[in-house]
């Protein structure tokens, strides 16, 4: 059911186990593998409304499992254009495919300027090796 | 000591496996300066037959066998024996929270059984395990709104039970609410007046019967609370549901009550229980446990806690509320009680409280105590002028072993002279007479 | 098992109701019920035997061992049942004049006296219906207290360790306060630094339990009752760990000024699956002006429930609280004496027993003598064997224990804390201790025997996963077309009555 472990290189990270994948002026995120393997299986996704605004290093939803409550920590900042519904749905789709499917929203960034500060997949590794 | 077996031969065995010399030795981390040196200030033990002899005197200090007319949120209704029965089963009294479901499938099928009774009562979808009493249960609802809605303003009822009104106020601060009441004129509510304080607001909360003993137009308030979006918020009689309409069918967000009335002695005010109950929308912002039902690794049909996320243990300081320790024990007792009456039973309870109460009614005013509230229609309870000072008319009927009911001047201007007189299944025509005389 | 309302039949009743020779007066038609709930039709052998037969279903302290950390589930005096239903305590009505509720009073009062010596502290009120709801009276004492003094706009902060409970936090929250976490030390101890660094004039006071969540007693106690009041902040102790310590060491004299005590753990009220309880405060008299009201004050020889406090909070609960409760905790107390002292000094004996026989089995993450409970960790067995602490708490349902709480305090990874009490005979240890080694040996050769446990329980493991996403929490009665009596042949025979 749940995925194999994995951190895809064409991903920018955030110490709090968020990703973002960089379209244009635009950028889908999630949270990553480690995140909802430390979850478990996922059972309630909290999304942002469409056309709000989330913020750098802030919550802009939250994910729960049973046992536990996370809160999607944003990478970036900019305006929620799309909130993916299957998840909605089926939680547990971001524990099958957290890069792919169980992708959580998209914005556009209002400043990609904070690119920069994002790690890529071997300060992201090196992260986990410190957790 | 009776409850404790630990010998000496048994104390020095464990002394040696821990490899410490004493007692005082597994202390040895506590600082002097925080010692208590000396022995507890607290009388000698007491064997068991000392205390029951001990504690017989005290209850003996206590007068309970004045009949009793007196309501105002508690109620004289009869306790059935298997109630009783059902409480001493000591795998439940003596059980924990029913965190490890496996250990703890009667409880939580009894918690799931009394979820259900709750929601048939008052027409909600999702009820949850108890809150304390009726009154803290109406500040968690105040949370529940205030959350739902992003509005602060609370508006109650002023002929909702003091003691709501006073606990709602009292957690208002630390929740960062406005408290607004709305007066009652003649006895019930104007629900003209609740759609003028309604604007802004997150809930309207209001009792029925109301605290008077009066029907208010609880539709007509309901749809108030709505016509402003705020949440209509009814706290009720779980007795009064089978003659009164569910707070579901009209219109309400939430309902809220004591639920004493249902299985529950008296004991001085404790321990009771709370219900609340919400629609479905409400459902993960509720306070309190909640069971849910599902099956096991071999397919069968189990319950568990669930939606534990919202509470204090998974989520601390964004929980919907820190309550843990509830009152499962006595809404079980209430679960039982109603298990027993079925609905047939619980609608002749209603009507026989009705019964009497309007035989009481006709008996008081031919003694010459006029109405406080004239022609207002009410189910258990109703007030009276005394004619005096309501304290000496009580004196007067304590004197004749009546305790004739509530000074409602305690919490209502104009009323010194009132007593709020509760009639219950358990009064009898010929105790209703003694109470007119008694009082005439 | 079915639920009961599977097992309704129309027409059945439990219980009669007395029906006077008077005319039923009708409700408004606007206000009247239209359809009945549906209540479940049986009659009283059926509703009796099938509580009974949940009852069966359950494990409770009659049944066997229950050794969860921070509950203190001891032994319930069966005599205090019996006691509570006496008709001069369970018949009385909450709202007579004071004159009939002398004893309730005289209860009040002297279990009032006895908490105030217990926690060393001036002045109590009996009145929060447990402990989450104590920890909020508290802190809104602490608002009080400080609005008086024109600092509550200035002190917005509550320290808490990361080992609290997660009742304090939510109290803070409720409260209007703002959460400082402070961390502990290798030794179990709050972290004397750390906390330096977070205290200030924004301050308002600290929440603790001593010994903490990890059984240890904080051996730097004095030092940080220093540094929050010479700051004049407030300090609040979470009693749910006062069985370690009474007539040993008293929380006025540790330092702190608002304690809540848990009738349901340190004395006695049985648990009733998950409450009632009681969770009285005792203040220091600073305090004592803003306790909620009714006070229970001395009057002459007698007592009385006093009103007039112009600086009161409130009220929290209706009432003066839970009476019976007081009723079980007073006669529990008074069947001890000065003898809690040994009750204490047994239940740290117990726990420390415990401790020294499995903690070469499990991961130990503090090595020190514990209080009444300890913390092991199932880390080793889950990183070598796959099993986790979740995996050895439902094996030990198969040995005939309840399991001790698990994943609590978070600092602890695959935590389990146990808490024997005073209550257990060494029998009971050994069987308990030699079933805990039992597991770590399974553990390690064979892990499927935890991963499907328990297997002999009235359910196997339970669906939490499904239960969370799909949350059925009454009986859908649309879904079970089956005849009810509280359905249209219930209602077609009121109308014709």
């Amino acid at each position: 059911m749940a995925s194999s472990e994995s951190y895809p290189d064409d991903l920018k990270y955030h110490p709090e186990h968020d990703w973002a994948r960089i379209d244009g002026d635009e950028a889908v995120l999630g949270v990553t593998w480690y995140a909802q393997d430390a979850l478990g299986e996922l059972v309630h996704y909290e999304a942002p409304d469409v056309g709000s605004t989330v913020s750098k290093d802030s919550s802009y939803g939250e994910v729960e499992s049973v046992k536990a409550v996370s809160d999607l920590i944003s990478p970036l900042s900019g305006e929620v254009l799309e909130v993916n519904a299957k998840v909605v749905d089926a939680p547990e789709t971001v524990n099958d495919d957290p890069y792919g499917d169980g992708w959580l929203i998209r914005i556009r960034m209002s400043s990609p300027d904070e690119l920069e500060q994002l790690l890529d997949v071997a300060a992201y590794k090196k992260v986990l090796d410190e957790a | 000591m009776s409850f404790l077996s630990l010998t000496a031969s048994d104390r020095d065995e464990m002394l040696a496996a821990i490899g410490v010399s004493s007692i005082d030795e597994l202390f040895r981390d506590i600082p002097q300066g925080v010692r208590y040196g000396r022995e507890l200030d607290i009388a000698p033990a007491l064997t068991e037959s000392e205390l029951q002899r001990h504690m017989e005197e005290l209850a003996g200090k206590n007068i309970v066998d004045e009949v009793c007319f007196l309501g105002a949120g508690i109620y004289d209704h009869y306790v059935p024996a298997v109630v009783d029965a059902v409480l001493q089963r000591g795998e439940l009294l003596t059980a924990y929270t029913p965190y490890q479901p496996e250990m703890s499938q009667g409880v939580l099928q009894a918690i799931f059984e009394y979820q259900t009774a709750i929601c048939e009562l008052t027409g909600m979808d999702v009820s949850n395990a108890s809150g304390y009493d009726g009154t803290t249960v109406a500040a968690d609802a105040c949370f529940v709104a205030k959350h739902a809605t992003g509005r602060s303003k609370i508006v109650v009822t002023e002929a909702t039970n003091p003691q709501v009104r006073q606990v709602i106020k009292t957690y208002a601060p630390g929740f960062g609410l406005e408290i607004v009441e709305v007066p009652h004129e003649g006895g019930v509510t104007d629900p003209d007046r609740v759609r003028e304080a309604a604007v802004d607001a997150a809930a309207v909360i209001f009792q029925q019967p109301n605290f008077f003993g009066n029907l208010e137009n609880a539709p007509e308030l309901a749809a108030a609370a709505n016509d402003a979006g705020a949440m209509p918020i009814a706290h009720v009689d779980l007795v009064s549901l089978g003659v009164l309409e569910a707070p579901g069918e009209y219109g309400c967000a939430m309902a809220i009550g004591e639920g004493q009335s249902a299985g529950n002695a008296m004991s001085y005010g404790g321990p009771h229980y709370g219900f609340l109950a919400a629609r479905n929308d409400y459902i993960r912002r509720l306070p309190g446990r909640i069971v849910g039902e599902t099956v096991d690794a071999a397919g069968e049909r189990g319950y568990v806690l669930t939606l534990q996320t919202r509470e204090q243990h998974i989520r601390r300081e964004k929980a919907t509320s820190n309550i843990t320790t509830n009152q499962t024990l006595l809404a079980l007792a209430g679960l039982v009680h109603l298990s027993l009456l079925g609905p047939q039973g619980l609608r002749e309870l209603g009507e026989t409280c009705m019964a009497l109460r309007a035989y009481a009614q006709t008996a008081l005013a031919s003694a010459g105590l006029e109405a406080v509230f004239p022609e207002k229609a009410t189910f258990k309870e109703f007030a009276v002028r005394t004619g005096r000072p309501a304290r000496e008319a009580l004196a007067a009927a304590r004197a004749k072993g009546i305790y004739a009911g509530y000074p409602l001047g305690r919490d209502y201007a104009g009323l010194d002279d009132a007593l709020l007189v509760a009639v219950t299944e358990k009064r009898t025509v010929d105790e209703i007479d003694r109470l007119a005389e008694a009082l005439s | 098992m079915k639920l009961i309302y599977e097992k309704s039949q129309a027409g059945r009743r439990g219980l009669g109701v007395p029906k006077p020779d008077l005319p039923v007066p009708e409700v408004p038609p606007e206000l009247a019920r239209k359809s009945p709930p549906r209540l479940p039709e049986l009659a009283e052998p059926e509703v009796l035997r099938h509580f009974t037969k949940l009852s069966t279903r359950n494990f409770g302290i009659d049944t066997g061992f229950y050794p969860l950390g921070s509950c203190t589930m001891k032994y319930n005096p069966r005599v205090n049942e019996r006691i509570v239903g006496i008709p001069g305590f369970a018949n009385l009505h909450p709202l007579v004049e004071d004159d009939a509720a002398q004893g309730a009073l005289e209860l009040e009062w002297h279990l009032q006296e006895i908490l105030r010596e217990v926690t060393g502290l001036d002045a109590v009120s009996l009145q929060p219906a447990a402990g989450s709801q104590g920890e909020l009276t508290g802190l809104m004492l602490f608002r009080a207290y400080f609005k008086d003094k024109g600092e509550d706009e200035q002190r917005r902060k509550i320290v808490i360790p990361d080992t609290a409970h997660g009742t304090n936090p939510a109290s803070v929250t409720m409260a209007g306060y703002e959460l400082t976490p402070v961390k502990t030390d290798a030794r179990g101890n709050i972290d004397v630094e750390d906390l330096r660094g977070k205290v200030d004039e924004h301050t308002a006071g600290l929440m603790l339990t001593n010994p903490s969540t990890l059984g240890l007693f904080d051996e730097n106690i004095e030092e940080i009752r220093d540094i929050f009041h010479s700051i004049g902040a407030l300090m609040y102790y979470d009693g749910a760990n006062l069985n370690a310590v009474c007539g040993i060491s008293r929380p006025g004299d540790m330092g702190f000024d608002v304690v809540h005590i848990n009738l349901h753990k340190t004395f006695s009220q049985p648990h009733g699956g998950g409450g009632p309880g009681g969770g009285p405060i005792a203040v220091r008299a600073n305090l004592e002006p803003f306790l909620p009201v009714p006070v229970v004050v001395q009057d002459g020889a007698g007592f009385r429930l006093e009103y007039d406090r112009p600086k009161t909070i409130g009220k929290v609960r209706a009432f003066s609280g839970p009476f019976g409760v007081f009723v079980r905790s007073y006669a529990f107390i008074r069947s001890y004496g000065p003898g809690l002292k040994e009750m204490s000094e047994v239940a740290v004996l117990n726990a420390n027993y415990i401790l020294a026989r499995l903690k070469d089995a499990y991961d130990l993450p503090f090595d020190r003598l514990c209080m009444h409970e300890f913390v092991l960790s199932a880390r080793s067995l889950k990183k070598e064997h796959g099993v986790s602490a979740l995996d050895v708490a439902k094996r030990l349902m198969d040995y005939g224990f309840h399991p001790p709480t698990i994943y609590f305090p978070l600092i602890v990874p695959e935590a389990l804390m146990i808490e024997p009490t005073e209550s257990e005979a060494k029998e009971t240890l050994d069987e308990f201790i030699d079933a805990m080694l039992a597991i770590a040996r399974e553990g390690a050769e064979s892990p499927e025997l935890l991963h499907d446990a328990p297997h002999d329980r009235p359910v196997r493991r339970l669906d939490e996963v499904r239960a969370a996403k799909n949350p059925v929490v009454r009986y859908r009665f649309e879904e079970h077309p089956v005849e009810h009596g509280a359905g249209s042949r219930q209602l077609e025979a009121q109308k014709g009555a």
